[in-house]
């Protein structure tokens, strides 16, 4: 199913995502587990906050790292695999 | 992206920090289900920590980068301060999970528990009918309470994780089991077989499944699995088959004191719940700080790395992906925790496992003939 830049993706409920000085990582956290986050993964689930549109969470990311080009492809293959795994969801 | 990471470096070279809490605020536990992973001897165990403690604990556990934690037992809601330590844990940045019976909790504590900042409450049953549930867990109310407080939980807007435990008396509901979980609304339903350990292996012949049983049960599980994922559910079943059925042992802990730190009710800091009855000291966090106990005391040091392996774990090229397996297991099985799990086909006592699989095929025990975890029972272990 194609992913619409106009949705809104939010963490599912009881996912927690935070940073952790000891593993100098972002984390996400949930019932009985965790997952450590790459960079990339930290970063775009940093701007998921249950109003921002895909399109909204591309733009804020591209003005951070303009050196990267466009983030579009990278932001929405993140996203679908962070869905499918049901870390997130989209309303 | 994929994602992940590899994991942490620690304080010192090669030890990563303990990522996960598991506190076991008390032994005192209003059921008696015979596969209690508590100690045989609990009832001789000494002065529960206070809050004071506990808190001390929670704070070190968190500056040492420790991110989830566990409050269990026994049966974490007998202690009065439960509410406290959860705020405190909170605020500390935990991800809080409360492991429960489910008995002596009600809608008011559901609710009061998350505003204190309670992030997931586990609800553990016995069975998919009140009659083989309550006759487990030794408690004739219990499933019924357990149903209420299931759907107290979901109605809070927890996520929701049932576990069951799973062993021959009850391993042939898994349909009825997963339905329930289904009706009930569950994020995630843990199946777990019995693993043989405490009360576990002192009932084992009467607890283990038969191969066939156990191969039926997983037959279920997969297809009740396909039918989920057709239909979008995002339910996720996790079925934990016995390792006595394996011919290779399980990472037990993911390594001797590399993720895992257990604090039992009287302060005694443990490498994983069951490591009590290994015939070596460990430290308590009366006497020494979590990060000394982590990182410096010989107990947590004794089975890290892979120095201390006999064959034919030494030479063994799985070495570095099953740690040796258990250490409790090599003990129970084999009286030294040093040997290698019996569990593995290259240990020279993989016979044990045979022995009891065998025994498994022909067990006729029921229910009644198990010993209950009770504290009358209990007595008898220590008294001897």
């Amino acid at each position: 199913m194609a992913m619409s830049m106009e949705q809104v993706p939010r963490l599912r409920p009881g996912f927690r995502f935070q940073w952790e000085p000891a593993q100098n990582a972002h984390v996400l956290l949930y019932p009985e587990g965790m997952v450590r986050l790459n960079d990339s993964a930290g970063a775009v689930l940093k701007e998921v906050n249950g109003e921002r549109s895909v399109a909204d969470i591309v733009t804020r990311l591209e003005q951070q790292f303009p050196d990267a080009g466009s983030l579009e492809n990278d932001v929405s293959d993140f996203l679908k695999d962070a869905e499918q795994q049901h870390w997130i969801l989209f309303t | 992206m994929s994602g992940h990471h590899a994991m942490p470096a620690g304080d010192r070279p090669g030890i990563g920090p303990p990522l996960w809490l598991l506190a076991e605020l008390t032994y005192r536990c209003p059921l008696q289900c015979p596969y209690c992973s508590n100690p045989l001897d609990f009832a001789q165990s000494q002065q529960e920590l206070t809050t004071e403690e506990w808190v001390r604990v929670l704070r070190q556990g968190r500056e040492m980068g420790a991110a989830q934690l566990g409050f269990s037992g026994g049966e974490p809601l007998v202690r009065q301060d439960l509410p406290e330590l959860i705020s405190e844990a909170r605020q500390l940045g935990y991800y809080t999970n409360l492991i429960t019976s489910g008995l002596g909790l009600s809608e008011a504590k559901v609710t009061a528990f998350r505003d204190a900042g309670l992030d997931h409450i586990q609800v553990s049953f016995q069975a998919s009918d009140p009659e083989l549930n309550n006759a487990v867990a030794g408690s004739r109310k219990a499933f019924d309470q357990k149903l209420a407080m299931a759907r107290a939980v979901k109605e809070a807007g927890y996520p929701m994780v049932l576990n069951f435990v799973i062993h021959r008396h009850n391993i042939h509901q898994m349909d009825d089991i997963i339905s329930l979980c289904e009706r009930l609304g569950a994020d995630y339903v843990e199946l777990a077989t019995c693993q043989y350990y405490g009360w576990a292996f002192e009932n084992r012949e009467g607890l283990m499944p038969s191969k066939a049983q156990l191969e039926k049960a997983e037959a279920e599980v997969n297809s009740y699995r396909k039918r989920l994922t057709a239909s979008g559910s995002a339910m996720k079943l996790i079925f934990v088959t016995p390792d006595y059925y394996e011919e290779r042992p399980k990472a037990c802990m993911n390594g001797w004191g590399s993720l895992f730190l257990t604090v039992a009710p009287d302060g005694t800091a443990l490498p994983c719940h069951s490591a009590r009855l290994l015939p070596i000291e460990f430290p308590n966090v009366r006497e020494s700080s979590l990060h000394s106990i982590w990182y410096d005391s010989p107990g947590f040091n004794h089975y890290r790395g892979d120095s201390w392996m006999p064959e034919p774990c030494r030479s063994c090229d799985e070495k570095g992906k099953d740690f040796g397996g258990c250490r409790c297991q090599a003990y129970l099985l084999t009286g030294n925790a040093d040997n290698a799990d019996p569990v593995c086909s290259k240990s020279s006592h993989h016979d044990r496992i045979l022995a009891a699989r065998k025994a498994a095929d022909h067990a006729t025990a029921g229910l009644e003939e198990l010993t209950y975890r009770n504290t009358d029972n209990s007595r008898l272990f220590f008294r001897g």
